[in-house]
């Protein structure tokens, strides 16, 4: 592409929950601080981490599906920050989502024309059931299914037929940018492959971009443009996908990549740590409790990122 | 040794038995890794759960075949040898550390229950070999551990409290299902490396139950690689990675995104069938693509080829 057409552009977001609750203390968990991102037409963003890294929440509160504490949200030429109720609903044409579990995310009683209707009801009121059912039937052939299954419910369907459908209810109100959030760790690997193989057609042929969240790195090298890695709230690395895991500069990063599975047998390495190594250090650098190269004044780092590494001793 | 012989097992749909493994025989050997391999629904955790005989809980029925503990059948044992042999000498670990352990005990609770079920210790003695399985497994600071609720704990430190507590009854043999299927990549590596030291450490025999073929690098000696309840190619882990001989085999190592940097990833095309939508003759036949008319007359048996200690379910084994 000549020209690059920012389609999501976050800033400086931060989000915290308020944690305890019964008989304990409340305290304030930060979920994402200080992250900004520019997601172009027709780019796939990757966001990488472990579970409590803040991935999903950040995903969430790109779709303003959450209230952000501070921080903007644009979609194209849109600034959404503040948006609520029917103007925010009409604008959501723009950036549509794709959920990991296909089972637990369609309706069981809804029949699928239905279900990936759903959205033009909204956000194309004007048309007629059967204009819907037609186009209903246009979304599907993209996504590698026939109009014989338009009757047809959930349960009918395998987990790969059912992602087909999570996909094209995103699809069928033309967003710019689909989310994806964890789109195929629910599938088997057989399967995974066809959607893989589906997303990129869908983002060839129609320039959509992705915001993609996975915690399989060998399914974000094969699909991301570009990659984030956070944790503990922070991004501690971004950068082009072929420059940051063929030279990861944050120790994190380095161990993420280290964690990978092994290829073939012949790869193993003989003994181990075995000790468990789990921490998050509440001051300075997060991360600091399982780095290897951990020095003293890590422990009062700000984790600002400079040269898209919040690190006080790259690698 | 515990050897599962000729074994078929059906699961109840809707008011009628369907058969979900068939003729299936596997052999677990003192300090050697058995993976079986396969995706959802192939029947590898139904095969699993029978070596401790819980699928009967879940209306699982056995058809046919055996299972053999040291030559003794375990469906001619009483249920009180059942309950010393499950955790005693047969420990499982599963999938999922959040829902295996009971919220509302502490850890040391429910660490010391499996240590008193297994030996006749007192106190103070079983809470210092809790102390000392919680060590083992790379849990130091146990003390403090075995106060805290499960809650509390991440899904990591969770999973190596279950290690810990199927290392109780001192097992001859360990049956894991996806035992790092649910955790972070980085606590995964931690946990395959606990698992093996302790495999290798204490010589035990073990079934790990997978999909996941960077699991199966890690650890395994030997590989059954199962479709639609049956297994379609049995040989040595360095036979199923560098000469997989059954096309599904094949196609599975292809279809992984790690071995393809750009452009379109290989498929294997439809979906894995159902137990009751199982194909005549070979049931692989409708997804492969050397596929013949020969291939659906009739079923295929799983045969030596190459060496003997290879084993394919193919007609056309060896071609491609």
């Amino acid at each position: 592409m000549s020209s690059k057409v920012s389609v999501l552009r976050v800033s400086q977001l931060r989000k915290a929950f308020k944690g305890g609750g019964f008989l304990q203390k409340r305290q304030e968990k930060i979920a994402v601080n200080d992250l900004s991102f520019d997601l172009n037409k027709g780019e796939t963003l990757a966001i990488v981490g472990e579970s409590g890294s803040g991935k999903s929440t950040t995903a969430r509160l790109a779709m303003r599906l959450l209230d952000l504490d501070a921080g903007q949200v644009v979609w194209g030429d849109n600034n959404v920050t503040t948006l609520a109720g029917k103007t925010l609903r009409e604008k959501r044409k723009h950036i549509q989502m794709v959920f990991q579990d296909p089972f637990a995310s369609l309706n069981p009683k809804m029949k699928i024309v239905d279900t990936v209707g759903e959205g033009l009801k909204v956000h194309n009121p004007s048309l007629s059931k059967e204009q819907r059912r037609i186009q209903v039937a246009e979304t599907l052939q993209l996504c590698g299914l026939g109009a014989e299954v338009l009757d047809r419910y959930p349960h009918q369907f395998s987990g790969g037929q059912r992602q087909r459908v999570g996909i094209a209810r995103a699809l069928i109100v033309e967003p710019e940018v689909l989310v994806l959030d964890e789109p195929v760790s629910a599938l088997d690997v057989s399967v995974q492959a066809q959607i893989l193989n589906l997303l990129q057609q869908l983002q060839a042929d129609k320039g959509l971009a992705y915001l993609f969240i996975s915690h399989d790195l060998s399914v974000v090298q094969h699909i991301a443009d570009k990659v984030m890695v956070m944790f503990a709230g922070f991004v501690v690395e971004e950068g082009a996908i072929a420059d940051v895991f063929n030279h990861p500069k944050h120790p994190y990063t380095k161990a993420l990549l280290d964690a990978r599975p092994i290829a073939h047998p012949n790869q193993r390495k003989g003994l181990q740590d075995i000790q468990a190594d789990e921490g998050v250090a509440s001051e300075g650098c997060a991360f600091a409790l399982r780095c290897p190269f951990a020095k003293d004044d890590c422990k009062s780092f700000d984790m600002q990122a400079k040269d898209g590494v919040a690190c006080l001793y790259p690698l | 040794m515990l050897e599962i012989r000729n074994l078929s097992l059906s699961i109840p749909v809707g008011g009628e038995h369907i058969l979900a493994v068939s003729d299936l025989s596997v052999s677990l050997k003192a300090g050697k890794v058995l993976a079986l391999v396969g995706e959802s629904g192939c029947g590898k955790s139904l095969t699993a759960q029978s070596l401790l005989r819980l699928g009967e809980f879940q209306g699982v029925n056995k058809e046919t075949g055996d299972i053999l503990l040291h030559g003794q059948s375990l469906f001619d044992v009483s249920s009180e040898a059942l309950r010393k042999i499950r955790g005693g000498v047969i420990s499982m670990i599963f999938q999922e550390p959040m829902t295996a352990l009971n919220p509302v005990f502490t850890i040391g609770s429910q660490v010391l229950e499996v240590i008193h079920l297994h030996t006749d210790l007192d106190k103070s003695t079983a809470k210092q070999r809790a102390l000392s399985l919680l060590a083992d497994v790379g849990l130091q600071d146990g003390e403090a551990l075995m106060q805290q609720y499960p809650d509390s704990l991440s899904g990591g430190m969770r999973q190596r409290v279950l290690i810990a507590m199927a290392m109780a009854g001192e097992p001859e043999f360990i049956i894991a299902d996806e035992p790092t299927t649910a955790l972070d990549v980085s606590v995964q590596k931690r946990i395959i490396a606990l698992l093996r030291s302790l495999q290798g450490d204490k010589g035990l025999g073990m079934l790990l139950v997978t999909h996941d073929f960077g699991l199966v690098a890690e650890m395994a000696d030997e590989v059954a690689v199962m479709y639609a309840g049956e297994i379609v190619e049995y040989a040595s882990v360095t036979d199923i990675f560098d000469k997989p001989s059954h096309p599904y085999t094949k196609a599975l190592m292809h279809c992984r995104p790690e071995l393809t940097k750009d452009g379109k990833l290989a498929v294997i095309a439809g979906n894995v069938p159902s137990p009751g939508d199982w194909a005549q003759g070979c049931r692989f036949a409708p997804r492969c693509d050397l596929a013949t008319a020969t291939c659906s007359a009739a079923a295929v048996s799983l045969d030596a080829w190459q060496d003997g200690a290879h084993q394919a379910r193919c007609l056309r084994v060896g071609e491609s």
